[in-house]
């Protein structure tokens, strides 16, 4: 029988974390031995590829054989000797490791245009990108269209920035084009410092050649000869794969000079980024890029007037410059046929918290939140109770369980107090404090204001001074009132995006779920039992075995007993850090 | 460390000197930004070394103190923490006898650091051991993974 056989193995961040290379080494020595017939060697190859989204369920492998493909979960590398022999030898697929229905379940119900490629193709490989349709778009705009043209279509797409304010990209891109400076500039920003959200590095992972095509395209329309990508120095894997991919482009011409035989010269540079949230701001990634403290500048001049060097820049999000390609290849109304009247498209989630198919995710705008969850999600994890959505980190909101039914888009999330912003998704459950989240969000950014402005940096700390107190229960009566004064004051006020929305999650938690923050302060209880000071830890008599496990795991020293008698806990030693709760078989712990 | 400084002077030039990659390759060479490095540069350039230093702390990025051989890095993002990255912390902390505030031990065998995210929130909580990211971390398993590097020292 022919062999003809292809091996794709999840190479992301997350796949690499759970043993990928392993992995992968596991097939190529045992594919190596010279027990193994040379035809299915011959037959045979494997790839690398990046992430599909669902990272929970890594190392997932692809094995397409005579066309027809299985995908394996979970896989370490002592695995392989048996698919290898079960499977590729014999036609018989291991079955106890193949995927089950919610692997399914989570991708059918998508729609993947940004991800099309994303978990299909080798992302070190240009080959694999062209064979799949790549750089076809830049070939279409740059032999048959105008600037004019292109930019048209995508303003005809609908097409708005992914970045997070969600302004419309054609529209972008004409302001640019109608600059006349000799010098514009076009940025692709991979900033992405929403804890919580990696679709942007999933992205140039899985696929970095969209975002360069994107980018020349976007460099055609405006008229820009010279690029950056501003990148997160946490990303080293998607650094290295956009770097390869740059060089590969290079090689192919389609950046450098003379693209495509055109009078048109582009190329990119890399930047790193540094570590500081509020560079993923415009007018502070420029700042950075040009050797300085990343701080913001008022607003206008907008960078499309005088970006970087004081020249017409266009600043664009990854995913939006991805979707780019896409779009003229498949014509501005196919693209404008999925979302809603005026949030067109699709929009990558990164689904994460406490939800059974934790991963990342590619929906239509207006999807209602309730099949995000669900649906793609499978519900929450451990069957818990669904308490609320955190979407857009620490410049959205929260969304509870009655507005499930909500469309997921932006005018939609904006009407209930929240954003759809990068696209981070945190699901929380009965087990989270919403005091806590926000006081979780507001460390964040507090310590990432960059101090320009007087009322982010010092309004940031006294919000986060006011939480501090509740959940240590120490709040005062009159203390929600004072959280939302200032907050709304601070919104007013401030310089950049960081300020201006840094008080979104604790407006949007006090307006449904006041009385969990009424709990902390008027009867000094976390209703969820995650604020520590107002906890005790206490073990029941009548199921302590005395086994001892929670002895050995606690940091603090502060259980003691003896051997098969009940143990106690002391208060004033214990840390309150729950490992005791979890090493409990017996269910003899309680806290509360 | 003359002929480092040199070197690094020369590429600051080609790249139209900008400040933030001189630093990154400055931290590059030495594991973190020494104090004479920045003054050489200073008088070498003649740019104030106040702007050094606004750079190298505006950054979480820059270190201006030796960091220990072991590099732990502890994700701090939404999903961590609601998986308990906090209680990975306090007992990484705790196992490393370190105090509030400190991140580095006595003998600088380990430096413990938290970053905002690092994108691997489906395979949270996350702790990144030397360059080497691991997913669903736990305190027991975290513990494993120092004592080991721990015996390793001895
Ligand atoms: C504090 C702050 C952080 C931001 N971080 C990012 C980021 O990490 N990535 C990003 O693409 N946009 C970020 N933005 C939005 C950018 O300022 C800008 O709107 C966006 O990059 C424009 O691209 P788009 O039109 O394609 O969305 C941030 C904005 C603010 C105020």
């Amino acid at each position: 029988m022919k062999h003809d056989l292809i091996i794709k193995i999840c190479m992301g961040t997350g796949g690499i974390a759970s043993g990928g290379l392993d992995v992968m080494h596991a097939f190529r020595n045992q594919l190596g031995k010279k027990s193994i017939k040379a035809d299915i060697k011959k037959h045979c190859s494997m790839h690398k590829v990046g992430c599909r989204g669902l990272c929970a369920k890594d190392v997932l492998v692809d094995i397409i054989l005579n066309n027809v493909k299985t995908t394996y979960q979970f896989i370490k590398p002592y695995m392989v000797e048996r698919i290898i022999e079960e499977h590729f030898i014999n036609g018989n697929p291991v079955l106890e490791w193949v995927v089950s229905e919610d692997y399914h379940q989570f991708h059918d119900n998508q729609i993947k245009v940004v991800l099309s490629d994303c978990g299909i193709i080798d992302p070190e490989e240009i080959e694999a990108y062209i064979n799949a349709g790549g750089y076809d778009a830049l070939r279409q705009v740059m032999l048959t269209m105008s600037p004019g043209e292109t930019i048209e279509t995508i303003k005809k797409s609908g097409l708005r920035g992914r970045g997070g304010a969600g302004f419309p990209t054609g529209l972008k891109w004409e302001f640019c084009s109608k600059e006349t400076s000799a010098q514009k500039y076009i940025i692709c920003n991979a900033d992405e410092g929403d804890p919580g959200a990696f679709m942007d590095r999933s992205v140039i992972e899985g696929n970095p050649h969209a975002v360069i095509e994107g980018m020349i395209i976007g460099a055609y329309s405006i008229g820009a000869d010279n690029g950056y990508v501003y990148i997160r120095a946490e990303y080293p894997l998607a650094v290295e794969r956009l770097r390869k991919a740059l060089q590969q482009a290079r090689k192919h011409k389609f950046l450098g000079k003379k693209i495509l035989g055109k009078e048109f010269n582009f190329d990119i540079k890399v930047k790193l980024g540094a570590g500081a949230f509020v560079c993923g701001e415009e007018t502070a990634l420029i700042a950075s890029i040009e050797g300085y403290r990343g701080m913001p500048k008022a607003k206008p001049p907008f960078p499309v007037y005088k970006g970087l060097w004081s020249k017409p820049t266009v600043i664009n999000n990854v995913e939006t410059l991805a979707n780019i390609p896409y779009i003229l290849r498949n014509g501005a109304e196919w693209y404008a046929s999925f979302g809603t009247e005026k949030s067109k498209g699709t929009k990558v989630f990164a689904l994460t918290g406490k939800i059974r198919n934790s991963g990342l995710i590619e929906v239509p705008m207006g999807i209602p939140l309730r099949e995000i969850i669900y649906d793609i999600g499978g519900g929450i994890e451990n069957d818990m109770a669904f308490k609320a959505v955190q979407t857009g980190g620490p410049s959205g909101g929260c969304i509870p369980a009655k507005l499930l039914d909500i469309k997921v888009d932006y005018e939609s999330l904006a009407s209930v107090g929240s954003i759809v912003g990068s696209g981070g998704m945190v699901v929380l459950d009965e087990n989270d404090c919403m005091v806590n989240i926000t006081k979780f969000f507001l460390q964040f950014t507090q310590s990432e204001s960059c101090g320009k402005c007087t009322p982010c940096r010092i309004g940031t700390k006294r919000l986060l001074e006011i939480l501090e107190r509740i959940s240590s229960g120490n709040g005062r009566d009159g203390d929600i009132k004072l959280l939302e004064d200032l907050s709304h004051d601070i919104k007013a006020t401030s310089l950049c995006g960081l300020g201006q929305t840094a008080p979104n999650p604790i407006l949007s938690t006090i307006k449904y779920f006041r009385d969990e923050y009424e709990a902390h302060i008027k009867e000094k209880k976390c209703p969820a039992g995650v604020c520590k000071d107002l906890l005790s830890y206490i073990i029941l008599d009548q199921f302590c075995k005395g086994c001892g496990a929670c002895k050995r795991v606690c940091p603090a020293g502060a259980i003691s007993g003896e051997r098969k008698a009940v143990h106690k806990i002391d208060t004033q030693t214990c840390v309150k850090c729950g490992a005791c709760i979890e090493s409990c078989k017996f269910k003899a712990i309680r806290k509360g | 460390m003359e002929k480092i400084l040199n070197k690094l002077y020369t590429n600051y030039k080609k790249d139209a000197g900008n400040i933030i990659s001189l630093l990154q390759d400055i931290q590059n060479e030495f594991g973190y930004i020494p104090e004479d490095a920045i003054y050489w540069f200073s008088g070498r350039l003649d740019i104030p070394a106040s702007r050094f230093f606004g750079i190298a702390t505006f950054y979480a990025q820059f270190h201006l103190a030796p960091r220990g051989k072991n590099i732990i890095t502890t994700c701090c993002g939404t999903a961590c923490h609601v998986k308990g990255s906090e209680r990975l912390i306090n007992g990484l902390m705790k196992e490393l006898d370190l105090p509030e505030g400190e991140t580095t031990t006595g003998d600088r065998e380990f430096t413990v650091e938290k970053v905002n995210c690092v994108g691997a929130c489906s395979i949270a909580p996350v702790v990144i051991i030397n360059d080497k990211v691991h997913g669903k971390s736990s305190t027991d398993n975290l513990m494993k993974a120092i004592r080991k590097l721990k015996e390793k020292e001895n």
